[in-house]
């Protein structure tokens, strides 16, 4: 453990710091920033009526769209003069959202990271190669500056360019990769497709740190199975800070959060009430003590539960479920609710294993169409033409007992879709356009 | 004894056939003879080639989805009532076939034809049994 005083505190004990930290935030919040001042103003709250964590139901929402419209530097509750670095989201959904750091914040994010890195067990003695893209993302640095703090060795390769990716392994004897699990399985794919002198024989490769998308169980039994790592969730939003808010521990069985810098809740996506601990909902978030940029209920889009069991690892931190969708992935077909990583689950319970797949809705006679296409690897391939086309039936009836939904499916070659060290785009959504 | 068969997974779409050719070409392999399986979305590329192993390994570096399959290869009199007669000698021995083509010239003036059953071991028992003679790899290279 990074930082057992904090991460193996007692719940009374950190209720209270949370407490006193929620209450600092707030008036930070209001004190500097005009737009948290009007907010509360509005819905009559202001941050001396704080009494208990529960009273933070009364503050109003901060919205993606809020962030995207105080762009740049209107959400900064300290002057330039104090930050010392800004980050963007990836607006794969959007235009960007700007956040900055103080270098107290610096500092946070970098314990976060370590924390999380020794969670998964990675010590001074181990090579990280950070294959997060190094820039405005928060990947790259968040990682790198968490390695560094933890007294790891960084590899600041960045990402993308999969053969040097791969030579650094072998050359580097890297120990642990850090990247998005879509990226970790085209490394996978470069290394079971190329006959080159390239394998990962004898390679020092044991822990893997995935994270910047949501990904299932069944991918991460692929990942360890190819690429002979034990693969590590880690989690995080730029807006919040960056990776590192949650990590999984040993036990693989929940994301811890950082609880004595950022404070959980889990509404209803559609109206937004709180629920009860253990209830699927969408998670929000507010910062505890971060300076440059304080976030005050913060909607994440991420669907998600939170449970409190003590955990094997001895830390006492809430544990959240791995991200299982998100409310603005969330398609809407025929008025049923799909998440992209229930397709996921479907095509990898059905040993189409390599989740290379893409959805693509459409609406014909006002009618809405689901198609997915499946890359054939050689697992799946037969050279009977009736091997294939069950192959495809059986995805279809699987996805139609799971989720109500009579999908297309076209099974498509290898490399079709397009890979990307960053965020693969799984869904197509053709109906906003017509 | 055994003569293996290249299949290749392709979309039923204009230049991926093409795409294939070209990689074959680049990489000098000889193709003996070939069929396409398709449907509507796609198809499956089945051929024997001069040099199965590095073909496989061409179309896999260009990321094609390939698999070696064994077939058996057989000489036929090409005369009426003699393809019939080896047919019904497979099914009176309840040998399923999966699929079957052709050579597209002869062999010794016999006809050349390729079958995949369902167990190719029991079939090329079979087959022996009944008198045909299975052409090895070799033979089928010789021309």
């Amino acid at each position: 453990m990074f930082n057992p005083r904090f991460e193996a505190m007692d719940p009374q004990e950190r209720r209270a710091l949370q407490l006193e930290r929620l209450r600092w935030s707030l008036r930070h919040a209001y004190d500097n920033v005009p737009f948290y001042r009007e907010s509360f103003d509005k819905a009559g709250f202001h941050p001396r009526h704080l009494r208990e964590p529960a009273d933070l139901q009364k503050v109003p929402f901060l919205t993606k769209q809020d962030m995207r419209q105080a762009y740049p530097y209107q959400l900064f509750a300290v002057g330039l003069d104090q930050v010392v670095r800004i980050h963007c989201s990836s607006g794969t959904t959007g235009s960007a959202t700007l956040a900055g750091y103080t270098r107290r914040d610096i500092e946070v994010f970098s314990e976060v990271v370590a924390r999380s890195l020794a969670s998964y067990g990675v010590t001074e003695s181990d090579i990280v190669q950070i294959a997060y893209g190094y820039g405005l993302f928060t990947g790259g640095l968040g990682l790198h500056y968490g390695v560094e703090k933890l007294g790891a060795l960084a590899v600041p390769i960045s990402g993308g360019n999969t053969d040097r990716q791969l030579r650094l392994i072998r050359d580097l004897k890297t120990s642990v990769l850090a990247c998005t699990p879509s990226y970790a399985l085209n490394i996978a794919d470069r290394l079971g497709n190329r006959t080159q002198d390239i394998d990962l024989n004898g390679s020092q490769l044991r822990i893997g740190v995935f994270g910047a998308e949501p990904w299932s169980e069944q991918m991460r039994t692929e990942i360890e199975k190819r690429l002979g790592v034990s693969a590590y969730d880690i989690y995080g939003l730029s807006e919040v800070i960056g990776p590192g808010v949650a990590a999984e521990c040993s036990s693989k069985s929940g994301l811890h959060v950082q609880e004595d810098h950022f404070y959980v809740e889990i509404v209803d996506p559609e109206t937004g009430a709180v629920l009860p601990e253990g209830e699927p909902g969408e998670i929000v978030y507010t910062s505890l003590t971060k300076e440059a940029c304080p976030i005050i209920r913060y909607r994440s889009h991420d669907i998600s539960r939170l449970h409190r069991e003590p955990c094997p690892c001895g830390r006492t931190l809430v544990r959240m479920d791995k991200v299982f969708g998100r409310s603005d992935d969330m398609m809407i077909i025929r008025g049923v609710n799909v998440y992209p990583s229930q397709i996921e689950a479907v095509l990898m319970d059905m040993e189409c294993t390599e989740p290379h797949y893409q959805i693509i809705l459409d609406r014909r006679d006002a009618l809405d169409s689901i198609e997915i296409l499946v890359e054939v690897n050689d697992k799946v391939f037969s050279d009977e033409l009736k091997v294939l086309q069950s192959l495809g039936r059986k995805i279809h009836d699987r996805i139609k007992s799971v989720l109500s939904i009579s999908a297309k499916i076209t099974l498509v070659e290898p490399q079709t879709i397009a890979r990307s060290p960053g965020k693969a785009q799984r869904v197509i959504d053709k109906r906003k356009i017509n | 004894m055994e003569v293996t068969q290249l299949s290749v997974f392709l979309e039923n779409k204009p230049g991926h056939l093409e795409h294939i050719l070209e990689i074959l070409a680049d990489a000098k392999i000889n193709i003996l003879t070939l069929t396409i399986a398709e449907t509507s979305d796609f198809g499956v590329l089945r051929m024997l080639v001069s040099d199965t192993n590095r073909a496989a390994k061409a179309l896999r570096d260009h990321r094609f989805t390939c698999s070696q399959t064994e077939v058996l290869v057989i000489g036929l009199e090409d005369r009426p009532g003699v393809l019939h007669q080896a047919v019904r000698s497979f099914s009176r021995r309840g040998l399923n076939i999966e699929y079957m083509y052709t050579f597209t010239e002869k062999r010794d003036d016999l006809a050349i034809m390729i079958f995949r059953f369902e167990d190719p071991a029991q079939a090329r028992a079979a087959l022996a049994a009944e008198g045909y003679r299975t052409l090895t790899y070799e033979e089928i290279l010789k021309g």
